[in-house]
């Protein structure tokens, strides 16, 4: 069984930081589930959110050996806090006309967009929780999904806590 | 930024002399000519050596030998991804080295120019840092930081790879400011509850051991170690990067554990029921079968690394802290104890369980040379080692009564190793007696090395315990794998006298028993060359003890 922790990595905003990071994961076999990088407020900083599967590798190891990283500022695990949590999926699936409505009743219920439509096609987006993605997929994979991509979650601890 | 412009590379050697850094182990080539070139007008010492994997294991065996930290360069391209063996050893043992690349100008890197290579992605998994520098401005801070962070908390490679118009071109100068640093931290003392409760469980223990690695002696620590050992009258066990750390003669010295350590001290670690374990890591050839490893034992773990505690073996008091930090607290914190059954115990295991080997049929046996060595030089030598079997021997039979002196690929078991660390180490250690214990294969990895050693005049003996085989994989071969030698018989090797001689070393060579000491008496009398001496031994003799891989102490072979 997987076991999935969010890890949020505050990181200098430096050449190959990415590259340091996925390499300490590719190296000491730890699972990556979703990864999303992006600068924050501080130009100098990068946020790095990481769903990691702990379940071959105790956690405390794996957020030990990213401290330990020269490029690596604070490291924290929000899987017990209190946390917004989102994530941005689009999706793409084939529809013929006359089923557009249907579509479009099934993306209102997820608080989806229709925010493309082409030839015979549609693209989807949804934003939320891992889980209300899932859900999003799993309701418009009878539809025929032609393609589909998601960002990886990103969070921010609520209120006054630190992410 | 500071107006103030330097020229790249002087801006660089100022840092080097502001480190005291006095010599570099360097090879050059087109992109770090800028660098040589300014060279030539410092006090900085460099040292060719044949081949850049030679460079950064002598500066390794430099360091190592030292304390100091040591400098390789090389340059872009092949040159520096022949440091690559050098930084991996160096960083698996935690040995504060700076290794200085040349990169193609910066406008080419990354176009697949002439003797481009991706230094730093290369790098990246196996320094504990690296920079390619992209900003002038930063460049000499760069380069302090690099000293700082080899050295610093635990210690490794720092690889920096200067573009070739960063080296050529004007660059800022600051004015040294350690503090300023972005990777300084201040120095975090040592939590008192942690060492009041370390204190406590060392007294409440019956049957306490220490555990010794290298940390004790990258941070310098050997003397209170010795302190807390007698002042609690606690046995120790070393690791093989230990070794040296605690004295080998001293009555408490309870030897080295693991896959060919003394059956006695696997059996003082196995049946201890509180293991101190001060900078080691629990390495797979220390435990064998975790499940099978010291079962009854507490375990109190200090190390300066977070990542390394609760790593491998669950701890029941993890202390994050440099050795000699946490020693200077606990020594005070400990209430003397006195010898009980538990060290009589320790010590009739000794007795019991001494290293043996007998005299072969043929060939000389090579626990003997080893035993003679020590003997003749008083263990008085620092001893580098090649990997294998003579690393192994040298371990097990030069016993070392000072840290720094023993010179072994521990980690990740670098052949070709030892006879370059030798170099680094006699030239950081003009005076001292230098001995590499190599194997007949290991020691063709970096002969080239000669070379250097004859022009610099280093007279580092070299000890070949020649069987005319790869012997720990013949070994391996012999016991696991019903004996199908499968490529390790090195017959057709070069005859290693004469190959010292065409170098203008001095090339000495002994089959008989009977002339070992004398041989050794001649090598140790050369002052101003290196010296092979090759020692035709028994040519299947194996190491023993021996615990299998993945087998515990109950599976130990004694013969």
């Amino acid at each position: 069984m997987p076991n999935i922790h969010t890890l949020s990595a505050l990181v200098k905003n430096r050449p190959r930081v990415l590259a340091r990071v996925a390499g300490l994961f590719a190296r000491r076999e730890f699972n990556i589930e979703s990864l999303a990088v992006s600068t924050t407020e501080d130009p100098a900083m990068s946020r790095m959110t990481i769903a990691v599967d702990v379940s071959g590798t105790p956690l405390e190891q794996v957020r030990k050996q990213l401290e330990k990283l020269h490029d690596v500022v604070t490291v924290m695990d929000h899987t017990d806090d209190a946390v917004v949590e989102r994530e941005l999926c689009l999706l793409k699936v084939e529809v013929p006309a006359e089923k557009r409505p249907e579509i479009s009743a099934l993306a209102e219920i997820f608080r989806g967009d229709i925010i493309d439509i082409g030839n015979g096609t549609l693209i989807v987006q949804c934003i939320g929780d891992t889980g209300k993605i899932d859900a999003f997929i799993a309701n418009f994979r009878e539809y025929g999904i032609i393609e589909l991509v998601r960002t990886g979650k990103v969070l921010l601890a609520r209120g006054h806590q630190k992410t | 930024m500071s107006d103030k412009m330097i020229n790249g590379a002087l801006g660089m050697l100022k840092v080097f002399e502001e480190e005291n850094v006095d010599v570099i182990f360097g090879y050059p080539g087109g992109s770090v000519i800028p660098i040589y070139d300014k060279l030539y007008d410092s006090e900085i010492r460099d040292i060719l050596p044949r081949h850049e994997q030679g460079a950064a294991h002598a500066a390794d065996g430099y360091a190592r030998s030292t304390g100091k930290v040591g400098v390789c360069m090389a340059t872009s391209g092949p040159g520096a991804l022949n440091l690559v063996t050098g930084l991996a050893n160096a960083y698996m043992d935690s040995i504060p080295m700076v290794a200085i690349t040349g990169q193609v100008k910066s406008h080419l890197v990354g176009k697949d120019s002439f003797q481009e290579a991706d230094t730093t992605g290369v790098t990246l998994p196996i320094t504990k840092h690296n920079y390619l520098v992209t900003n002038p401005d930063e460049f000499v801070d760069i380069c302090r930081e690099a000293f700082y962070l080899a050295r610093n908390d635990r210690p490794g490679p720092i690889l920096i790879d200067i573009p070739f118009d960063i080296s050529l071109g004007d660059v800022a100068w600051t004015d040294r400011d350690i503090k300023r640093l972005d990777c300084y931290e201040e120095p975090k003392p040592v939590d008192d509850e942690l060492i009041r409760r370390a204190a406590e469980m060392i007294a409440q223990a019956e049957k306490p051991i220490l555990m010794i690695g290298g940390g004790i002696i990258a941070s310098g620590a050997s003397e209170r170690l010795f302190e807390l050992a007698t002042k609690c009258n606690i046995g120790v066990v070393h690791t093989l990067m230990g070794k040296g750390a605690f004295p080998e003669t001293h009555e408490l010295s309870m030897g080295m554990p693991g896959m060919h350590g003394m059956a006695y001290a696997a059996l003082a670690l196995q049946n201890s029921d509180l293991m101190i374990v001060i900078g080691a890591r629990f390495d797979d050839r220390i435990t064998g079968d975790l499940q099978k490893f010291a079962p009854e034992a507490k375990v109190i773990h200090i190390d300066i690394d977070a990542a390394e505690l609760d790593k491998i073996r669950p701890t029941q008091l993890a202390i994050c802290a440099d050795a000699g930090d946490a020693l200077d607290k606990l020594v005070p914190a400990c209430k003397p104890r006195d010898k009980g059954p538990w060290e009589d115990q320790l010590f009739a295991w000794r007795k019991q369980h001494p290293l043996t080997y007998s005299m072969p049929d043929e060939g000389i046996a090579p626990q003997y040379i080893v035993e003679q060595l020590y003997d003749i030089t008083g263990g008085d030598a620092i001893v580098a080692t090649e990997v294998g079997q003579n690393q192994m021997w040298a371990a097990q039979y030069y016993k070392l009564d000072k840290p720094r002196r023993f010179l072994s690929s521990g980690g990740l078991g670098t052949m070709g190793y030892g006879f370059p660390a030798a170099i680094g180490a006699q030239i950081g250690n003009p005076d001292a007696l230098v001995v590499d214990i190599a194997g007949d294969g290991s020691i063709q990895m970096n002969q080239q090395e000669l070379t250097t050693a004859v022009i610099n005049k280093l007279p580092v003996k070299v000890i070949i315990l020649d069987n005319g085989y790869l012997g720990m994989v013949r070994q391996w071969q012999e016991m696991f794998f019903d004996n199908r030698l499968s490529g390790v018989d090195l017959t057709g090797n070069p005859d290693f006298v004469l190959m010292a001689e065409a170098h203008g070393g001095v090339g000495l060579r002994c089959a008989d028993p009977d002339k070992v000491r004398d041989t050794l008496q001649q090598a140790l009398e050369v002052t101003d060359k290196p010296v092979f001496v090759d020692f035709l031994v028994s040519k299947e003799e194996n190491v023993f003890p021996f615990i299998p891989a993945g087998k515990g102490v109950d599976d130990i072979m004694f013969d």
